[in-house]
């Protein structure tokens, strides 16, 4: 079998866009590094998320709310949500992977967008499990080395604000929001949940707007007349992956 | 300390998440409400997260350099710039205003 000429292309393929992958998600993770820094995270806790999280728009939720002056506990919700993702991801990956034993919990810590986006739609379920892990694999080792080139930059800033670093985060969000708003559906929500999100600042507790905001934002996805549960099913919320860098996007 | 917690209870629940996945049965998860929440979690999140972030000082709203820089931001996604050009383009964009007008 591992000298099968046909395996051996596409195990190369496989292998090169996990490592493509890998190269721009690491890029990606030198900004989280220094913007957790300049947010007010020291080294360890910033390398904690990296490693543990390990689930990058959650790790920005987390930052941003907590940076903004938020309750951490508030911060640990946003991510909470922005991760709920990666349950479905798991779901579909169970039957690909076959999942047994102690190896469903090492495994369930990779589950990410890009791990999940090398894995499904693969011709076969080894070309899909060879994706799986070696994107997952790949992308842990590059964030986290990403995150510490980060934070070891993010020392030498004494003024993040004069470098223009408080507006890092939010720019990272609207890159990692775009590719998702795809039709006048999600483009009246988004609309919706940034509105109630800036009319609720003054009046709520730090953090908590966005969390209201969420709520409001989901219940109007619920009202009458959207297109219904299937529009926007498991298979779309795969392909609107978080872009890790360029490779992705284009 | 209480960032710690938030780090702490952030990764635990977020483990749990991805474990959930791996773990429950699957009509839990097929069923079509999950199948939207899901869908629109990350979109009302993120927007939210992009006006708040943009537009406000803790509790106060305020309309500062981060504006101009978002603006430029946006611009950058229409184009399909690369993620780092995009960050990279909000940031130098807020640092010129500041230095052009201090205080903002």
């Amino acid at each position: 079998m591992g000298s099968d000429p046909a395996w051996r292309l596409t195990r190369s393929a496989v292998l090169r866009d996990a490592a493509g992958v890998a190269i721009a998600t690491g890029a990606y993770a030198i900004s989280f590094g220094a913007i957790a820094r300049a947010g007010g995270f020291d080294a360890w806790q910033t390398m904690a998320l990296s490693l543990l999280m390990f689930t990058g728009g959650s790790q920005f939720g987390l930052v941003g709310v907590v940076a903004a002056g938020g309750a951490p506990l508030a911060g640990a919700a946003t991510a909470i949500m922005l991760g709920a993702r990666n349950a479905l991801y798991g779901l579909r990956l169970t039957e690909l992977l076959q999942l047994r034993g102690w190896r469903r919990f090492a495994a369930a810590q990779l589950i990410i967008d890009e791990s999940t986006a090398m894995s499904i739609g693969r011709d076969s379920r080894r070309a899909a499990r060879l994706g799986f892990y070696a994107t997952g694999l790949g992308v842990f080792a590059l964030w986290n080395l990403g995150t510490l080139v980060g934070v070891v930059g993010a020392a030498w800033l004494s003024d993040p604000r004069a470098l223009g670093l408080d507006a890092a985060a939010p720019a990272a969000f609207l890159a990692l929001l775009a590719p998702r708003l795809r039709g006048r559906e999600a483009w009246a929500i988004a609309a919706v949940a940034a509105l109630v999100a800036v009319v609720a600042v003054p009046f709520v507790p730090i953090g908590f707007p966005v969390l209201i905001a969420a709520l409001v934002g989901i219940g109007a996805g619920f009202l009458p007349g959207h297109p219904g549960p299937d529009a926007t099913g498991v298979d779309e919320v795969v392909l609107e992956l978080d872009p890790p860098g360029e490779d992705e996007r284009r | 300390m209480m960032i710690w917690v938030g780090v702490l209870v952030g990764c635990v629940g977020c483990y749990l998440l991805k474990l959930a996945g791996v773990s429950v049965p699957e009509s839990v998860l097929q069923r079509p409400r999950v199948h939207r929440v899901s869908a629109l979690l990350p979109i009302v999140l993120l927007a939210a997260l992009v006006a708040v972030q943009t537009f406000s000082t803790g509790s106060a709203l305020v309309l500062d350099a981060r504006a101009a820089g978002l603006a430029v931001a946006g611009v950058a996604v229409w184009r399909r710039a690369p993620f780092l050009v995009v960050v990279g383009l909000a940031a130098l964009t807020t640092a010129l205003v500041r230095l052009a007008f201090p205080g903002t």
